[in-house]
């Protein structure tokens, strides 16, 4: 599979903050990455090493096999950081033209691009009068121009509202349909979870799994239980080796599992315990739950 | 370079307020040379004719009008800081770098502009020059007309300096109007240093240290042309003699300060987080 960056050992130390820890991953072709992690937890960092806006402490990272300078690979490369950065007093045409200039792009991908993100009829308008959403179509339809080997969003519905949002994860699923590679950092966990097939999940700097997104789901799952003989309930399944832990939350107990178990045989094992439930379900965890466990735990 | 030089013509000539100065700091100089070689009655009182005092006369014209055009400098001087405080405040620079221009290129595009800017003022003084000394020289002959034109070389490398002065003052503080603050303190710096140096040493010791610090050994390209003016009119007057003229030496402190602020621009961009 083709490779489109490749990070090793990258570090970034901000003085006496670590920013981003000997972080090492790459990205393949044709997949949709997430990074994944609260907020500070390195994400923006990382990606404004490779896009050439922060530098980096140690450690390294390639684009394309190390085939061309990072300069020349990011013409190569859409990528939106953050908000919006166009100069406010140009249209929309202008700012774009612009971007033409840098990755040296003809002109006619402008109203082409522009169409797709459905500010055609906008395009005279200064920067300086679009919503928030439309700034943000725009760096959409920017970092489109080139016809990018890779699209680099980070937070790319930050501050939108539902519609917009909705319209921006639907552009983002179209771009992806068409087999563009996609690296998208957020740590709205819906959104990955909806997006990506990869996730890549930091926490202060630190990388806490690179991988499937839904090989990370798959974990064996975990019982709610609920029972009047709560405590004997308990001490049995912290005794048990088949459980991995046990959390309680007033009346309702949370039990993860180490090795598969069906719903069924736990049942009968709690009959030959001798413990009756009120409350049994079988549940694997959401994406947003094994994020949090990961990134609580560890 | 056409690339970068096309591409900074674009953010500079859609601003509004950068093409206002910017025509200001070409038209201005030129209508006030032009206004001041025209013959002024005062009601009837008295005629006032510039041209009737000698100034325009070759090759003294090359002096006087790049002296007094370099004070228009500050116009473009403005745009030069603008132009990288915008960047800052619309952190256009970011994404000009994640667009694919490299830090050299960014920092590259500005200078090259600085350069055609100041090629262009040059081109534009030379020939408005050229003509009105043409009108009004009492001399004509080529070898008395091309005498002294390193004026306007002068007047080129002046302006390339000083632009790249605002350069660097622009990216170091990254906002426009502190940075027009630094070249105000940096005035203010130079004499401090010529005091403390008068005291230390003497005081042409002084003198001679501050003709090597940046805005000094930028005016000292073209001196002030008062005296010669006085010295045209009393040529026996010995006391008021003085070296005005354009040496190498001179140009090789202001291109070696050139060099100097647009590296350390590029230093700074590269070890920057943006």
């Amino acid at each position: 599979m083709e490779n489109i960056l490749s990070i090793n050992n990258l570090t970034k130390k901000f003085g006496y903050l670590t920013a981003v820890k000997d972080l090492s991953f790459t990205i393949n072709k044709g997949n949709v990455y997430g990074i994944l992690g609260p907020n500070g937890s390195g994400k923006s960092t990382t990606l404004g090493i490779v896009l050439n806006v922060v530098n980096k402490t140690s450690g390294d990272f390639s684009w394309f096999e190390g085939q061309t300078t990072t300069h020349d690979a990011l013409k190569k490369v859409g990528a939106i950081i953050e908000n919006p950065n166009f100069y406010p007093y140009m249209t929309a045409y202008d700012n774009l033209k612009l971007v033409c200039k840098i990755k040296g792009v003809d002109y006619a991908k402008i109203d082409e691009k522009l169409g797709l993100v459905g500010l055609l009829d906008r395009k005279n308008s200064k920067f300086s009068n679009y919503s928030l959403g439309m700034k943000q179509r725009l760096a959409i339809a920017s970092a489109l121009l080139n016809d990018p080997e890779i699209l680099i969003l980070d937070e790319p519905t930050n501050g939108l509202d539902p519609q917009g949002i909705h319209q921006i994860r639907s552009l983002i699923k179209q771009i992806a349909s068409e087999g563009t590679t996609i690296l998208l950092a957020s740590h709205l966990l819906d959104e990955v979870e909806k997006v990506c097939t990869h996730v890549v999940v930091l926490r202060k700097g630190e990388k806490l799994y690179s991988g499937r997104v839904d090989e990370m789901i798959s974990s064996h799952g975990f019982f709610e239980l609920k029972s009047a003989q709560q405590d004997t309930l308990i001490s049995f399944l912290q005794s048990n080796p088949d459980f991995l832990s046990v959390k309680v939350e007033g009346d309702l107990i949370t039990a993860f599992l180490n090795q598969p178990m069906d719903a069924s045989i736990f049942n009968t094992l709690m009959f030959e315990k001798g413990i009756t439930l009120s409350h049994l379900v079988k549940r694997k965890e959401s994406l947003e739950e094994q994020f949090l466990k990961l990134t609580d735990n560890n | 370079m056409y690339r970068l030089i096309n591409l900074e013509l674009q953010k500079l000539l859609l601003n509004r307020a950068s093409k206002v100065l910017i025509f200001i700091s070409f038209i201005l100089p030129f209508t006030v040379l032009i206004l001041s070689s025209i013959k002024i009655n005062f009601f009837g009182f008295f005629t006032l004719e510039l041209g009737e005092l000698g100034i325009f006369n070759f090759p003294i014209i090359w002096h006087i009008t790049t002296f007094f055009a370099s004070y228009f400098k500050l116009f473009f001087a403005i745009v030069v800081v603008s132009m990288i405080g915008n960047e800052y405040s619309n952190k256009t620079i970011k994404q000009n770098l994640i667009d694919g221009l490299s830090k050299k290129e960014f920092i590259l595009s500005k200078f090259y502009t600085i350069v055609l800017f100041s090629l262009f003022a040059t081109v534009l003084i030379g020939l408005a020059t050229f003509f009105i000394g043409l009108y009004y020289s009492s001399y004509t002959e080529a070898s008395i007309i091309f005498r002294e034109t390193e004026f306007l070389l002068a007047y080129f490398v002046k302006l390339v300096g000083f632009f790249s002065l605002c350069l660097f003052f622009g990216m170091l503080v990254k906002r426009s109007a502190f940075a027009l603050a630094f070249l105000f303190i940096l005035y203010i710096f130079e004499w401090i240093i010529f005091g403390a140096a008068t005291k230390a040493f003497t005081l042409e010791t002084a003198w001679k240290i501050k003709n090597f610090l940046p805005l000094e050994s930028m005016y000292n390209l073209i001196n002030q042309p008062f005296q010669r003016v006085v010295m045209t009119k009393y040529p026996d007057n010995i006391d008021m003699a003085y070296d005005y003229g354009v040496y190498w030496y001179e140009f090789v402190i202001v291109i070696g300060w050139t060099a100097l602020f647009i590296f350390l621009s590029y230093r700074l961009l590269k070890n920057r987080d943006l």
